[in-house]
């Protein structure tokens, strides 16, 4: 064993004086905790790849062009435009938010219980409020790579025509926000395991895919159940990426509803799961 | 840092009057002044009060559930406090918590490892937290690894390590900052002998660097082994303060006798041992005489027609002062 100057690796004064270490914890600890984050990922980094990179090639193959055939077989369009210009920029809203309902529930439950990983950066500088908006900017920027990818395949199908059409990728990502940020703030309130993630995937994902106007216009469907679209932030997505990605004609007070609804969603979820994250970590 | 003027102080005072009444508060790393803390009708600390002085390795010996760690929480700022004062460094740990912690080191008593991180991951990315520059972090972590023992696992998962490598890692993790003050809560609970002494060789060392170390422990072989000074806590209250030979000194003989006859027959034989040694404890499976010579009580015992299955004789231990002050042992 060589012996090591404990002396110096102890008090060497390379570390810089804790005021400072503070100062600069207060200033960028959310980015701190959001780089641990973002390589911890790295560990599922080939089902991220491959989600990205399989989900749009897939959808794209099979409801553009295959349910998309069916569809313009009689030289029906829907909207206007060709079943894959319309549901492509759906699709892409709707698999990113999807990804949310993943990064943002079970990851929280084995932060706070299962792993104990948030425990480790509470007892840094970085505060609970930091370590929550940390790991929701880190799952961001995989949503924002994500839906990049999306619409670069969009582009290769031919699923999108309008210049703005990169606006897709900004509001698929504020819509996984809109939605993940709320769920975060719910799964740091769970206490034993993870069964009630079961119930949000099957009672609250599942009809929110299927009944946010993702494959047909919500307008199609009967008035008592177009409700579930009025407050799913997949359908608010939906329309705002079917807006930038072939100019769907959408009043301009409906646009600006769609943006408020999915950014209220996003702060108040943020602010809420810091509030828990900060009782939890402290109590 | 002015730290060879400061330093040459704090050696003359301690080198004039060792256990002096009044220090100031440049010494104190740590004062805690009625420190209370509740959950409801449960009172887990109870208004205690100690101080910490730089430099000094200080304990909290207590059996689980006497409120050591929850101690160290409010220490650490992680936990608010129901009453009374504490000052860590100079700061309110709960108002400044952030700024308290860039002075502290943390080894909770549960391991809380990055294990999707590989080792050295695990320090650079600590690091992180503190606002540390990968060019300080990367020489550091190599040096840290070094101290750890852990340099030929750099690259290994965090899930091929044994609980002892998992503990010096997590030691070596809390000293990324170079703290000032180390809270280390039950650093050996759950591992084999050696690792444990592995474990205190490499804290012995911290010591000697002029780091302040705060343990908690339920093991008093341990505060015996790390702890200039303690305090024995129970039921949130402390019982005792001193060095542990202050403590033994105090609250028990030189040495102890260790009888055993037998489950059935320790009760029975109790009142015939009465006077033979200057306090008896009688435990569910052997019956302890405290006194200065224990070979000689035990020819006493001999003597008085008594024989034991076996007979041990050992010195005091804070072992026994905890039975003393609490009558009832450390680890059940």
């Amino acid at each position: 064993m060589t012996d090591i100057d404990v002396s110096r690796l102890a008090a060497s004064g390379r570390a810089g004086e804790p005021t400072e270490l503070a100062g600069r914890a207060r200033r960028f600890g959310v980015w701190y905790y959001a780089e641990t984050s973002l390589r911890s990922m790295r560990a599922y980094l080939w089902t991220v790849v491959a989600v990205g990179v399989g989900q749009p090639l897939f959808y794209l193959v099979a409801l553009g062009v295959g349910l998309g055939a069916l569809v313009s077989a009689n030289g029906q369009t829907v909207d206007g435009v060709s079943y894959l210009v319309f549901v492509a920029p759906a699709v892409m809203v709707a698999t990113i938010v999807a990804a949310a309902s993943g990064e943002l529930t079970y990851p929280v439950m084995a932060g706070f219980r299962w792993r104990r990983t948030y425990y480790g950066p509470a007892a840094t500088p970085v505060t609970p409020a930091q370590i929550s908006l940390g790991h929701l900017l880190a799952v961001t920027l995989r949503f924002v790579a994500q839906a990049i990818v999306f619409w670069l395949f969009m582009l290769a199908f031919g699923a999108t025509s309008s210049p703005w059409s990169w606006l897709t990728v900004p509001i698929a990502a504020l819509s996984a926000v809109a939605f993940g940020a709320p769920l975060q703030a719910y799964a740091a309130t769970l206490k034993r395991d993870g069964m009630a993630f079961n119930f949000v995937q099957r009672f609250i994902v599942m009809p929110m895919m299927l009944f946010s106007g993702t494959y047909f216009p919500l307008s199609t469907m009967p008035t008592y159940l177009q409700w579930i679209g009025w407050i799913s932030p997949v359908w608010h997505g939906t329309q705002l990426a079917r807006w930038a990605s072939y100019g769907l004609r959408e009043p301009a007070w409906l646009v600006v509803v769609h943006v408020l609804v999915l950014v209220t969603m996003a702060v108040v979820g943020a602010a809420l799961s810091c509030r828990f994250y900060t009782r939890r970590l402290t109590r | 840092m002015g730290g060879g003027q400061a330093n040459a102080t704090r050696q003359e005072s301690v080198s004039c009057a060792p256990y002096a009444a009044v220090v100031t508060s440049e010494e104190l790393v740590i004062r805690a002044r009625g420190l209370t803390k509740a959950y409801g009708d449960f009172v887990a600390v109870d208004g205690i009060d100690f101080d910490v002085r730089r430099g000094e390795s200080f304990g909290l010996l207590g059996p689980n559930g006497a409120g050591k760690s929850t101690t160290m929480r409010m220490i650490g700022g992680t936990l608010g406090r129901t009453a009374g004062e504490l000052s860590v460094v100079g700061l309110d740990p709960e108002t400044q918590g952030p700024q308290v912690r860039a002075h502290l080191g943390v080894v909770p008593q549960q391991d809380n490892l990055d294990d999707d991180l590989k080792v050295r991951e695990n320090l650079i990315m600590y690091g992180r937290y503190f606002g540390l520059p990968r060019s300080y972090l990367v020489p550091k972590s190599a040096e840290l690894l070094e101290f750890a023992q852990l340099t030929d696992k750099a690259s290994a998962r965090v899930d091929d390590l044994s609980g002892g490598m998992k503990r010096r890692l997590t030691i070596a993790r809390g000293l990324v900052n170079e703290p000032e003050v180390l809270l280390l809560d039950e650093p050996t609970t759950g591992l084999d002998p050696q690792a444990r002494h592995t474990l205190w060789d490499r804290l012995f060392r911290l010591k000697e660097a002029g780091v302040t170390l705060i343990v908690t422990t339920h093991f008093m072989d341990e505060a015996e082994q790390l702890c200039d000074r303690l305090i024995v806590i129970d039921k949130g209250t402390i019982m005792a303060e001193g060095s542990p030979a202050q403590l033994i000194r105090q609250y028990s003989t030189r040495e102890v006798l260790e009888l055993r006859f037998g489950s059935q027959r320790n009760a029975q034989v109790v009142a015939q041992l009465e006077g033979l040694a200057e306090r008896i404890e009688v435990l569910p499976d052997r019956i302890l005489l405290y006194s200065a010579d224990g070979e000689a009580t035990l020819e006493r015992v001999s003597g008085a027609g008594l024989h034991p299955v076996t007979s041990l004789v050992r010195r005091s231990s804070l072992e026994d002062v905890f039975l003393r002050l609490t009558g009832r042992t450390l680890v059940d």
